[in-house]
């Protein structure tokens, strides 16, 4: 019995193994990469052109539009998460690893914020000067994206779990996590709006971290709740 | 007490016979509550004095919307059940469920935009209530589009369970933050704790066609239950005698 625990590899050591074999993928397939990011920036240049390119318009819903943007093409970045996972017999063999899945997951999450989402947290400052945002929200901006898209990735594991095995596709996932990500959205532009009145946004920045806590705390559960079903036959 | 009498709704055939008895009846009298409630509230009940005859539609807004999010609350304990003791029944049901479910939720919204038209003067507001029905027929339909994906039978009961437990945890996060976000809506009509504010020869019609419309879904549910519980069961000896007695 000691023996075999003995050989088992440590569960910290297991998910830096994941988390960078993931950043090793990602860095090997760089076009799956830029797909989000382009994505991102098309979709925010499509409201100037779709409905006004003036700074009325823009200056005061830049914050909601990049916001839209952002979680749209996090969801076309994390929507297949586990696809290549649940492909090459992976997820099996996490579960029969013995090891938490949970924590499994988290790594994984971890390891897909950082391959899609950093990037988009990047260029999301351009974006945003193109849309006319006053520089003194930028930061506000940034902060909730810091906080909340870590949140709107543990959600969206969800329904990439759920969906993976299944014929379902992205236009699924959407269709699934976005109702149950709105709170983030309307608590995360509620921020930067308030900040742009002059108001006190400590509050509310109080209340985004508590769903960023929550869903770090809850989502793994029903993440690897619907990994395991994938490959239950 | 002895809880020996819950394991019998673990058995397809024991409730499809359950059903059979049931569902006719429950049928006739919610149509029958339903029928007498509406010619009341319609013709009998007094009109609003600020509104007038308009607020009638509430016959049909509230009970809808009641229904709309019980249902998911139905859907939802399914899921913990069907989880902690894999009844096959608690998938079926969300199954059954979930299209009168959307359906109602529905029809409560677009009550509600008919009644809003006189009353706020517009179809539709961003409001609070508004809105988190909004997001509840989305769930609603997410819950449909995953069983429809998922073509095995087992994997599809358990990816309904979790998404349905995902959403209902949800829920009144995301009724927090649209009341937070938008309000405009009167508040809730019937609640358990106060009197409703309305007078009795308005809210007794209200709450009969309550009790019918549930007595409606639950005979409803019953009918597809049982079509559902033929169809999964197809192989066994019981069906085949129910499926040649039918004929």
């Amino acid at each position: 019995m000691n023996d075999v625990a003995h050989k088992q590899p440590s569960l910290i050591k297991l998910l830096i193994t994941i988390i960078k074999s993931d950043l090793r993928l990602a860095m090997r397939s760089k076009q799956e990469l830029f797909n989000a990011l382009l994505f991102f920036v098309l979709v925010a240049v499509l409201f100037p052109l779709g409905v006004d390119p003036g700074p009325d318009f823009l200056k005061p819903s830049s914050g909601g539009l990049i916001w839209v943007s952002f979680m749209l093409a996090l969801m076309i970045g994390s929507g297949n998460m586990f696809k290549t996972d649940f492909d090459d017999g992976t997820i099996e063999l996490w579960v029969l690893s013995g090891q938490p899945l949970f924590c499994i997951v988290l790594a994984k999450v971890f390891a897909q914020w950082l391959i899609t989402t950093l990037p988009l947290l990047l260029i999301s400052p351009l974006l945003a000067t193109m849309l006319y945002m006053p520089v003194e929200l930028m930061s506000v901006m940034l902060l909730t994206l810091l906080i909340g898209t870590p949140a709107l990735c543990m959600v969206v594991s969800i329904g990439a779990a759920l969906i993976t095995g299944t014929k379902g596709g992205g236009v699924l996932l959407m269709l699934i996590v976005l109702p149950l990500a709105t709170p983030i959205l309307i608590f995360a532009t509620g921020v930067i709006a308030a900040f742009a009145q002059g108001l006190d946004v400590g509050g509310l920045v109080a209340l985004l971290t508590c769903m960023l806590v929550g869903a770090v705390v809850l989502c793994p559960f029903a993440t690897a709740a619907a990994l395991k079903l994938s490959v239950d036959h | 007490m002895n809880w020996a009498f819950l394991h019998r709704f673990g058995s397809p055939k024991w409730f499809y016979h359950f059903a059979e008895r049931f569902q006719r009846p429950l049928l006739w009298f919610g149509v029958v509550l339903m029928v007498a409630s509406s010619i009341w509230g319609l013709f009998f009940a007094p009109p609003d004095y600020q509104q007038g005859d308009s607020f009638r539609i509430i016959y049909i807004h509230v009970p809808a919307a009641i229904l709309a999010q019980s249902c998911y609350m139905a859907m939802a304990f399914a899921g913990i059940v069907g989880l902690v003791w894999r009844m096959k029944l608690c998938d079926y049901f969300i199954g059954a469920a979930a299209p009168i479910g959307a359906v109602m939720t529905f029809l409560a919204l677009f009550t509600g935009a008919v009644w809003g038209k006189p009353t706020w003067g517009t179809w539709w507001v961003w409001d609070a209530r508004l809105t988190s029905m909004l997001l509840l027929l989305f769930l609603y339909l997410g819950v449909m589009a995953l069983r429809n994906a998922v073509s095995n039978d087992n994997n599809r009961a358990k990816a309904s369970y979790i998404l349905v437990l995902v959403g209902v945890v949800n829920i009144p996060i995301i009724k927090y933050s649209v009341d937070w976000w938008n309000t405009l809506h009167q508040p809730a009509t019937f609640t358990l704790t106060e009197k409703p504010s309305m007078p009795a020869e308005m809210w007794v019609p209200l709450l009969i066609m309550v009790i019918g419309i549930y007595a409606l879904f639950t005979s409803l549910v019953f009918y597809r239950l049982q079509s559902e519980i033929l169809e999964r069961e197809y192989k066994t000896k019981w069906v085949k005698r129910v499926v040649e007695g039918l004929r």
